[in-house]
């Protein structure tokens, strides 16, 4: 095979963004999930709001950036995945449109019908864009019926079962999505316990530690599982060894979770979340490589970094404005967590 | 109705509902960003106070732009997948700087404008309002310079395999298409926001009520609102037009309803397509104007659309020539209006003439018709290409997905924008009557209690 040194930099760059996207929005999904269990009054709630309030557009913006740099790195990619998982990704705006207004719009008016509206708006949105994103890597890592023409369609759900992949839910993405909705739950339970106080606080505390175990159980679940669903991964990690970091960066992200949250040191904790995420992710993008998009039934016809990315010279020509745009975004960062949160 | 029609209407109905916001965020950015210099400079508090209340009705609008705007960038993919596999390799470009550069800037600032007033400082302050115009701006420009690749592709290679390659990065970012279509655009979104400003200030006059906040709204939409809207015409619109008149002068033709060559041609000013008997009619028209106003001499030739071959036509030419002519009638119109009204503000009496400030009042729709009307003519001009002459729109649609699966999201699309719409409609309706005097209190009551940015009613 020809070498893609360009080509898997944007595979990686692609998938920090995507990694960075689910720990920044991660924690204000999360934190959507888990806001009318753990914050009960009007007060409470907006506490909560709050907390997430000045950052969550700007977090969002990162899989709207990620998709542009799919878009932009590896079209076939794009222009497939887009169009095979119709259905679940018009859904998937459907629910951040209502997500967002139900965020930005909750505040306008105070009254006893319109505030609980928006928060059942907002939990419930929440929780399925956890169960939906979970749902994709899910397809991703399984696969899709690809053929040589790139193309490829998914219903929602057919038959449930695995081979020739029957539709976007079976049951091993069902899996995945409530690998994805716990991970999140904890996530975003964790960002409340730190950036709140008081009862608020000490509910998504009990809330992370009771879900941390619906984490350990569906982790322990996908790593005897995926390599059976995807024989590609194991290879890949038998042929590099040293891709092991991820999955162990993910488990010592699991546990240290537990343990700092277990000794009250919330910040410690919502940090191991995030190492935890990102972890799964890279390990997920660790294993697929180099194939972004692999086919279920045709394995030459999966769509990897050879076959799939724009042609190198514009490849070349966006590393020079992606890193000091990358470099801004961190400045950005900075500043908004600092003054604002 | 076939697959590919419902795409185009698909594409067609959330590009036209989500461009209702962002015109407006973008002119409101940069008459923020006056308002708070002004504020600076002459250090008086009603320009802070006229900043956030036009700062609310700039939040509730760029949260409507932010949800309807992440659909489109989704939709390249999933409804026009053939399309964007070809031409990601130059697109992909604009399109991805567009969310590198310009929406981390907009909604990291956004949150600090907004909510950060007492904590940031003046300086401060004003350094978020200017970054939030600096990235609405930008953002504008990426997406221009991708919709101006598709109107006059340039800086691009074609790959044996039908796709598109970049050749050239400088090519593609100066593309004098994109920097008049930019200017342009950018200028119409300073009209609308002008105008939608000048209104709120004579419905304020008109109801005799914040009435320093309604002197002052007038008389920076008008002066404003003047400017751009000769801009608008000259030279942007002028420029534009003959670019179209160059590169695409089959869509000129169409746009002005011109079917034979003509030396001399006129200017319709008003008639009715006639597509069986390829005539207009009812016409009203300038003589000669049409050569004038393309190539600068009366005697001119420009050519009808009987001089391309008919599959080169727009495929829908009433409907451009009526969104043009609507667009060209309208710019003309707001152009007198506000010439009065800012003759009037000049000799002081404007504020005393009932009958104008219902004639800005009731402006207030007619920018947003415009710009719409203005981008039908870009798009529906560009038909039957989606790549100006490389890539037909027939074959750039999602194949795999079918009639039905397309109307069930453009179905879902219609009933989820008509819920926002009346939201919209609703909250704004709340902050008007609230008005800008009650701004203050409260939102620095908010910043009062602590790091509570969204308890600010």
């Amino acid at each position: 095979m020809k070498e893609a040194h360009t080509e898997t930099l944007w595979f990686c760059l692609v998938a920090i963004m995507i990694a960075g996207y689910a720990v920044l929005d991660g924690f204000d999904l999360g934190a959507g999930i888990v806001h009318l269990f753990v914050a009960r009054s009007d007060a409470e709630r907006r506490s909560v709001l709050a907390s997430i309030g000045p950052v969550w557009d700007g977090n969002e913006v990162w899989l709207l950036a990620g998709g542009g740099l799919l878009f932009f790195a590896f079209p076939a990619v794009y222009a497939s995945a887009f169009q095979g998982f119709y259905l679940p990704l018009i859904i998937v705006l459907w629910l951040l449109i209502l997500r967002g207004i139900a965020i930005e719009f909750r505040n306008k008016v105070s009254s006893l019908v319109w505030q609980p509206f928006w928060d059942v708006v907002f939990a419930g949105a929440s929780a399925m864009l956890a169960i939906f994103f979970g749902a994709a890597i899910g397809n991703l890592v399984r696969g899709v019926p690809l053929d040589r023409s790139g193309f490829f369609f998914l219903p929602l759900w057919a038959n449930l079962r695995l081979m020739p992949a029957a539709g976007i839910l079976d049951w091993f993405t069902i899996i995945v999505a409530l690998g994805s909705l716990a991970a999140l739950t904890v996530h975003g339970a964790l960002w409340v316990a730190m950036k709140t106080a008081g009862a608020v606080a000490a509910r998504a505390h009990q809330a992370a530690e009771m879900v941390w175990w619906a984490v350990l159980v569906i982790t322990a679940l996908l790593v005897i599982i995926v390599p059976v669903v995807q024989p590609h991964v194991s290879h890949r990690f038998a042929d590099a060894p040293w891709g092991l970091v991820f999955p162990l960066a993910a488990a010592t992200g699991m546990f240290g979770m537990k343990l700092l949250n277990g000794a009250g040191r919330a910040t410690g904790a919502f940090l191991a979340s995030c190492l935890y995420i990102v972890g799964m992710l890279t390990s997920a993008a660790f294993g697929l490589y180099p194939y972004l998009l692999p086919s279920s039934t045709d394995p030459a016809a999966g769509l990897s970094v050879y076959n799939s990315a724009a042609a190198t010279y514009g490849l070349t020509v966006g590393l020079y404005w992606f890193i000091p745009a990358i470099a801004l975004v961190a400045v950005y960062s900075v500043f908004v967590y600092r003054r604002m949160v | 109705m076939d697959a590919l029609t419902v795409h185009r209407l698909h594409f067609a109905f959330t590009a036209v509902f989500h461009y209702l916001f962002p015109q407006l965020t973008m002119g409101l950015a940069l008459l923020l960003v006056i308002l708070k210099t002004q504020a600076l400079r002459t250090g008086q508090e009603c320009y802070n106070r006229a900043a956030r209340f036009w700062g609310r009705i700039f939040g509730i609008n760029f949260a409507m732009g932010v949800v309807t705007g992440i659909p489109m960038e989704f939709q390249f993919g999933t409804n026009w997948a053939l399309f964007s596999r070809a031409s990601g390799g130059v697109i992909g470009q604009t399109l991805a700087m567009e969310g590198m550069f310009s929406f981390f800037l907009e909604s990291s600032f956004l949150g600090a404008f907004l909510f950060g007033e007492r904590r940031l400082g003046p300086r401060l302050h004003w350094l978020s309002a200017f970054l939030v115009f600096l990235g609405a701006w930008l953002s504008g420009f990426f997406i221009i310079a991708t919709n101006a690749w598709m109107q006059h592709p340039v800086g691009y290679q074609l790959l044996p395999d039908g796709h598109f390659a970049l050749a050239s990065f400088w090519a593609l970012l100066l593309n004098q298409w994109a920097w008049w279509q930019y200017m342009h655009t950018m200028t119409a979104s300073v009209v609308t926001a002008s105008v939608v400003m000048a209104a709120l200030g004579a419905f304020y006059l008109l109801t005799r009520q914040h009435l320093e906040y309604g002197r002052m709204f007038v008389a920076m939409g008008v002066t404003a609102g003047l400017l751009a809207s000769c801009i608008l015409i000259f030279p942007t619109g002028d420029v534009q037009g003959r670019n179209i008149a160059y590169d695409q002068p089959v869509t000129l033709a169409a746009m002005e309803g011109l079917f034979t060559d003509e030396r001399g041609a006129p200017l319709m000013l008003v008639g009715q397509p006639n597509m069986s008997e390829k005539k207009l009619d009812n016409p009203i028209y300038l003589p000669r104007m049409l050569s004038f106003l393309t190539y600068r001499r009366w005697k001119a030739e420009v050519k009808g659309l009987d001089a391309f071959p008919q599959d080169t036509w727009p495929d829908n030419i009433p409907l451009l020539y009526f969104a043009y002519h609507i667009m060209a009638g309208l710019g003309t119109i707001f152009v007198a209006v506000l010439a009065l009204a800012a003759f009037m503000l000049w000799r002081g009496r404007l504020y005393d003439t009932p009958l104008l400030l219902w004639a800005l009042m009731l402006l207030a729709p007619f920018p947003y018709i415009a710009t719409t009307a203005g981008w039908l003519t870009a798009e529906v001009g560009r038909q039957p290409w989606v790549v100006f002459g490389l890539m037909r729109t027939a074959v750039g649609s999602s194949v795999e997905v079918s009639a039905g699966n397309a109307m069930f999201t453009l179905i879902g699309f219609a009933g989820m924008y008509s819920l926002l719409a009346v939201l919209f409609l609703f909250l704004l309706y709340l902050e008007v009557d609230r008005g800008p005097e009650a701004a203050a209190d409260e939102h620095g009551a908010a910043n009062e209690s602590g790091s509570n940015p969204l308890a600010d009613d």
